[in-house]
């Protein structure tokens, strides 16, 4: 019964160990809220609904990471970004598979997900975004 | 010009910027307080400051919390309300405004606001960590995403629609290298070369070494009173006219736009609306350069240049000691330092010295307008503080 999960971080990371991208729809006004939010941030209404969206969108902006915190030093040079979808609803991730001489803003990438096994919290799994 | 002020600025003190070893928070904070003492010998702190709004970023790196009464213990000022304010690399632009509000509501007539921070006995990894919790945790901290991470994202943004260049970016780190040079109190008095900027170490690509304000111990303060009082205490006052601030989302990915900040834009304009002035008033700036690309967005949100010729205006030396409108004269956050919870305070310092003629290598002549600009995070709060001189 996904459609009752509370409108939280938590049940979004649910759905993406589920491998779905869901937002939060507005049934008041229509706003659609990425990440989803315990109210609409526009009108204030909690009469919310569960709306999938289709996980493909444009890469906005992105760096490559050579500096980063312990946690993912391992993992340097990483490329992150910001991507776009449909209704100019965006999230930032990691960006894998392309060649950090490859990408460009207003490139395709898909997202992908990735089980978590971790014990230590917060244990979400994780989504990230690659080439079409 | 004939705008009333908020509040009068009777005294200002900075410690010494830079890697100060064996010093505590509350050390940094008594050597700040102790130079706004010793500038104005009318003023006896233990009598006369009635509060203390101090802006400091982490606990973390001393394990420290309760920032406010641990300061005032060690500054004199017991039993007098001391309290901490938390936004990120803004938090003393925020104590300031805080401290005006508390002068403005007529509770208080003479306030102390400050802030510090002490850093460099962290390894680079535990400061990106640290700093990186200004950041939203479920989505860009989750995903990796640094601090120098997300202006690296503005940057390329910004260089992608109108073209800016990194050695624009390189020649914004020359310039405020240059003005630290000429600052006694600068954590790194040293000139860089355009090419030494662009050949730096890649931190988050397009941003390198260079471009990256440093991490920095320091600690600056301001002591604030009623406009009416404020003869009482110096003959030089520095008048206060305008304050604005605005918040924005936590994640820079929900944000109207990649290539300005809105919380910055709306404090300015809001700052400039209250102290009834315009851009072309100012005489010298302050702006928060935690990364070159900041200060070329500064530009463009406080109105210095169009949208999208931040670039070119560094480019043609406007903003150079000398040139039309000086911006960093301290050095910045570049070349100054950025210990992160002092700085919007030591921006106000620096305003001050500058409208009182005591900035001695770094004076900009005849100045009487300033503005100081502190933001924190990436862009989620903003504060802009408007100074004329008496």
């Amino acid at each position: 019964m996904s459609e009752e999960r509370a409108f939280t971080v938590s049940s979004f990371y649910e759905f993406v160990n589920e491998k779905r991208l869901m937002a939060a729809k507005c049934n008041k006004c229509g706003a659609v809220l990425l990440p989803p939010k315990p109210m609409c941030t526009h009108c204030l209404s909690t009469n919310l609904k569960w709306s999938e969206l289709e996980g493909s969108g444009k890469l906005l902006s992105y760096t490559v990471i050579h500096v980063a915190p312990e946690q993912f030093q391992s993992l340097v040079p990483y490329i992150v970004g910001i991507v776009e979808f449909d209704r100019g609803l965006r999230l930032p991730g990691m960006i894998r598979d392309v060649d950090p001489k490859e990408i460009r803003v207003g490139m395709n990438l898909n997202i992908g997900f990735e089980s978590s096994s971790s014990s230590k919290w917060p244990a979400w799994s994780r989504y990230f975004f690659r080439p079409i | 010009m004939a705008s009333k002020p908020l509040v009068s600025i009777v005294s200002a003190g900075l410690s010494k910027f830079g890697r100060r070893e064996g010093m505590l928070c509350r050390e940094l904070f008594a050597e700040a307080t102790q130079e706004a003492v010793n500038r104005c010998p009318n003023l006896n702190p233990i009598k006369d400051v009635e509060a203390l709004f101090v802006g400091h970023m982490g606990e973390s790196y001393e394990h420290q919390g309760h920032t406010g009464p641990t300061l005032a213990d060690w500054t004199g000022l017991l039993p007098k309300p001391a309290i901490r304010i938390e936004s990120a690399c803004a938090s003393s632009g925020s104590a300031l405004r805080m401290g005006i509000l508390a002068i403005l509501s007529g509770l208080h007539n003479v306030v102390m606001v400050g802030g510090v921070e002490k850093m460099t006995h962290r390894t680079t990894a535990e400061v990106t960590e640290f700093l990186a919790m200004a950041s939203d945790m479920p989505f860009e901290q989750w995903n990796g995403i640094t601090f120098p991470g997300l202006y690296a994202l503005m940057a390329t943004a910004h260089m992608n629609k109108y073209g800016t260049t990194e050695e624009q970016m390189a020649r914004v780190a020359v310039k405020n290298h240059h003005n630290g040079s000429l600052n006694p109190k600068a954590h790194m008095q040293q000139e860089i070369t355009v090419e030494k900027a662009m050949e730096s170490m890649k931190v988050a690509e397009p941003l390198k070494l260079y471009d990256c304000s440093l991490i920095t111990d320091g600690a600056s303060c301001l002591i604030l009173t009623r406009p009416d009082i404020a003869k009482k205490f110096t003959d030089t006052p520095v008048q206060i006219v305008g304050s604005g601030q605005a918040s924005d989302t936590i994640g820079l990915y929900e944000r109207e736009t990649l290539t300005s900040l809105k919380a910055a834009k709306l404090a300015g304009q809001e700052a400039y609306k209250m102290a009834g002035v315009s851009p072309k008033d100012l005489d010298v700036v302050e702006v928060h350069d935690c990364f070159t690309i900041a200060e070329i967005l500064a530009y463009e949100d406080l109105g210095f240049c169009d949208i999208g010729k931040g670039g070119k205006l560094v480019e043609e030396g406007v903003t150079e000691l000398g040139g039309r409108l000086p911006v960093n004269p301290s050095g910045g956050l570049k070349s100054k330092g950025h210990p992160v919870g002092a700085t919007g305070t030591a921006q106000a310092y620096e305003i001050y010295l500058q409208l009182t003629g005591q900035a001695e290598k770094r004076q900009v002549e005849g100045a009487e307008m300033g503005l100081s600009h502190n933001v924190g995070g990436s862009g989620a709060t903003a504060s802009v503080h408007i100074y004329r001189r008496d």
